[in-house]
């Protein structure tokens, strides 16, 4: 059910046992490797690198299915634009122009633009399983705890976790809404037409948000009587304490970070060259 | 000397957003090490002063002060909510809402997070804290899989932790099951004399709160205090009866029976009481009093035969459920809380579709039927009015359903001023929604539904947080439904209600059906009690200790009797 998605997959794992800071600053570092640099070597290696670390993390694909076809659709419709908007992008890039096809004026396929766009495509592919795994491997009580330790202000910190705990709640509540509405005879089904469709959303969405507020009014009472944001900094129960993986973790991140910024800009280009 | 720790003097307080003060003149003074009811309808302003007491007002909730208020020696307004809320911990009237951490031990340690107590001191606490409140098993079970009992068990710890010298409760029995309630009810008084601490509980519900014994109880109403005196005194009183607060029941009994109560007597448990000299009075009562008779029922119009459900397979939570209602029924659906009773409504209203089983409505099988064609038979009114209401004014929401099944205006507009005028809405009918109080608010969701002319209205507990005035109100209008011939399904927790009105109940335990009998059957049969997580009523309890021969009789006497009170004095 798609209130499963994205929510923390309990394993044993290495991955797991890392504490939550640490994935995010891995995870911060991964992304920047993969957004800095275009040679395809250095984005096949990570590629490989992160496929190993989701198996070790015992995760399975079907599991984050649902998110991961999102995504992929996404990255179709990213592709799509590309062409639309620069067809000859990778022509300009590698300084070459091999010539499949045309299509019509300036839309032709050529070898240099598939190849560009192979690389967007890769990047996407070693930043998403990072991506989810510090999502589905971080308990969400320590989820606030990591932001908070690299340096986000906790208050904002335990409203984004607070935010991603109240998810299901409101699908919940949503769903329950829409019953009693559609008792009433409120059709939200294909039969109705789009404009009164959208009307008809409405009146989930007003009680949706009416009974939000009164959640809301509720737990920030809560949280107040009971000292949320007294002081300056708060230490946090469920904090995992750094240990010897940790700062291996990290270490190994940083030095990958550093090896392929090295490769890539060696030739003093972002972008790997193979048409020369 | 009894040393104070909270002193109301001339304390008045008005919201800035209300015209008039909710709380009036109030002198009220609390004793360290002591234990305080207050009691009060809806609005009388019990809530108002808890806010007072903990901080939420002025610092959270502004208005104007008059007055002063000291808390152990210092006066609130000069200090602020975190230093209050050191000395005054409150538990909140939903568990629920006020759950923060994701588990047991995270939730407890919220207020030592927010102190900066390192990792390992707040750890041990919390299992320090965990033990007094029985559920060191569980510190690192998901809140969500805990049950009520255990949840109120968790919020209460939550609080413990912070060591505070004052402990409130806001309406701690919202929400529970009466077995559950029973339970909390105890939990507070052990962990008093545990931790030493002064107590507070805000609450309507008396006699639940009455289980374990208080020193003095303060009624409220109107924003003033009507009454300030230790139990015994309180229920000797007339007080209860005209701030509408309902009475204990053995108590209402005993003044049917025309017996004198003086606080001698110990009326407060019905185990202190002295019964000795009013045994002949009950006696004679019970035998004067007559069993009303009811009438027959014969026409079955909503079965349900052999329903399985379960949203995944390795959770079922309905087993082979099979029962029939007959026309123009009125039955209560009980038992412990996420037991099934909620599925079961919205598998009758095809919110969700059963795994094997039929539904029948007057013999015709609508088991496939959608949510929209069971509609018209079958109305729903769902607990909490906010998840129903949509529209800004009490004409609109009204009208709404009968607008979308394309009915003509004319004659949208009479059924609407008919139903209206049913629900005591006609004066409102062109004011907004939000200008209702919360009980005018069920009303208006009854309303939208009974406007489609259902046969069978089902209701998810109609009564839940309502005082004894609402309560009264919303269940005769209920009474008054059934009576012009509309079947009504119940799912309550309120033994009261189902005693007074539903002549029949169906108890459920653990997703089965584990008794079909009469309301008063199953309040007096300890089996079922135990297992679906109800309460004995004390009626049964008097007649034991009377020495009523037939204590079950007593009861269904009591009942009839009541109704036929009622009757005269409405």
């Amino acid at each position: 059910m798609a209130v499963e998605m994205l929510s923390y997959i309990e394993r044993k794992s290495p991955v797991h046992a890392l504490s939550g800071a640490t994935k995010l600053i891995a995870f911060l570092i991964w992304s920047s490797a993969a957004m800095l640099s275009y040679d395809t070597r250095v984005l096949l290696a990570l590629f490989v690198i992160s496929i190993v670390i989701f198996k070790i993390s015992q995760v399975k694909i079907r599991e984050v299915g649902f998110v991961l076809a999102f995504i992929l659709a996404f990255l179709l419709l990213n592709n799509v634009a590309i062409y639309i908007f620069s067809p000859q992008e990778g022509v300009k890039i590698y300084g070459t122009s091999h010539i499949l096809f045309e299509i019509v004026g300036r839309y032709n396929v050529t070898l240099e633009q598939l190849f560009y766009q192979f690389n967007v495509t890769l990047k996407y592919f070693v930043v998403i399983p990072a991506a989810l795994l510090f999502i589905v491997t971080t308990h969400p009580s320590e989820f606030a705890a990591s932001l908070n330790k690299i340096g986000v202000n906790y208050k904002i910190a335990y409203s984004v976790s607070l935010a991603f705990r109240y998810i299901p709640d409101i699908q919940r509540e949503f769903r329950t809404i829409a019953q009693s509405q559609q008792a009433r005879g409120i059709d939200l089904s294909r039969n109705e037409k789009v404009w009164n469709r959208v009307k008809n959303v409405s009146t989930i969405v007003f009680p949706l948000i009416l009974s939000s507020l009164e959640r809301i009014d509720v737990v920030s009472n809560a949280m107040e009587l009971r000292g949320f944001g007294k002081n300056k900094k708060r230490s946090w129960y469920s904090e995992k304490t750094f240990k010897r993986q940790d700062y291996i973790t990290i270490i190994i991140a940083v030095l990958l970070l550093a090896l392929s910024l090295i490769i890539t800009f060696q030739d003093g280009s972002r972008f790997y060259n193979p048409f020369i | 000397m009894k040393k104070t720790i909270i002193q109301f003097k001339d304390f008045s307080f008005k919201y800035r957003s209300q015209v008039e003060p909710t709380l009036v003149n109030i002198n009220l003074t609390i004793y360290e090490g002591e234990k305080v009811l207050i009691v009060g309808p809806s609005g009388s302003g019990k809530s108002t002063i808890a806010h007072c007491i903990n901080g939420l007002i002025p610092f959270s909730y502004k208005g104007d002060i008059e007055g002063s208020l000291i808390i152990k020696e210092k006066e609130t307004k000069d200090l602020d909510l975190f230093s209050l809320s050191k000395i005054v911990g409150t538990v909140l009237q939903d568990p629920d809402g006020q759950f923060i951490g994701l588990s047991v031990g995270e939730d407890i340690a919220f207020a030592l997070e927010n102190d900066c107590v390192p990792q390992e001191k707040m750890k041990k606490q919390v299992v320090n804290v965990s033990k007094l409140v029985e559920m060191e098993a569980h510190i690192d079970t998901s809140i969500h899989e805990l049950s009520g009992g255990q949840k109120q068990r968790v919020s209460l710890g939550g609080v413990l932790v912070d060591q505070a010298a004052i402990l409130l409760f806001d309406e701690p029995l919202a929400n529970l099951d009466p077995a559950t309630g029973q339970l909390a009810i105890t939990l507070i008084d052990q962990v008093q004399k545990e931790t030493d601490t002064t107590v507070v509980i805000i609450e309507h519900r008396l006699e639940d709160v009455l289980h374990e014994s208080v020193d003095r109880i303060i009624v409220m109403d109107e924003g003033r205090i009507v009454s300030d005196t230790t139990p015994d005194a309180l229920l000797v009183s007339n007080v209860l009866e005209s701030s509408y607060i309902r009475e204990p029941l053995y108590i209402k009994a005993l003044k049917y029976a025309n017996i004198r109560l003086t606080e001698e007597m110990r009326p407060a448990h019905l185990t202190t009481l002295d019964i000795d000299g009013c045994k002949a009075n009950i006696q004679e009562w019970f035998e004067s009093a007559e069993l009303a008779m009811s009438r027959e029922k014969t026409t079955p119009v909503i079965a349900v035969r052999n329903l399985n459900f379960g949203y995944n397979r390795e959770k079922q939570i309905l087993h082979d459920v099979s029962f029939s209602i007959k026309q123009g029924e009125m039955v209560s659906i009980v038992g412990r809380n996420g037991t099934g009773k909620s599925t079961l409504s919205r598998l009758i209203c095809g919110f969700e579709k059963a795994q094997s089983g039929e539904i029948l409505y007057q013999g015709e099988d609508i088991t496939n039927d959608t949510i929209r064609q069971r509609a018209e038979r079958i109305g729903m009114v769902m607990q909490n009015p906010n998840h129903m209401i949509s529209k800004h004014m009490i004409y609109d929401e009204v009208s709404l359903g009968l607008i979308m099944r394309g009915v003509p205006e004319e004659e949208v507009k009479s059924r609407v001023e008919k139903t209206l005028k049913v629900c005591g809405l006609y004066p409102f009918r062109n004011w907004p929604i939000s200008a209702l109080s919360f009980g005018q608010k069920k009303r208006v969701t009854i309303a939208s539904i009974l406007v489609l002319n259902p046969k069978i209205l089902i209701l998810d507990e109609p009564t839940a947080g309502q005082d004894f005035r609402h309560y009264t109100e919303i269940m005769e209008f209920l009474l008054e439904l059934n009576q012009q011939g509309v079947t009504i399904l119940m799912i309550t927790h309120d033994m009261h209600l189902m005693l007074e009105y539903t002549p029949r109940a169906i108890a459920i335990a653990n997703g089965r059906i584990l008794a079909d009998d009469s309301a008063v059957n199953i309040l007096t049969n300890e089996e079922v009690i135990e297992q679906a997580n109800l309460k004995q009523t004390s009626l049964f309890d008097l007649a034991v200790r009377a020495d009523i021969v037939d204590p079950k009789e007593f009861v269904s006497r009591f009942i009839a009797f009541d109704k036929e009170v009622r009757k005269k004095w409405q």
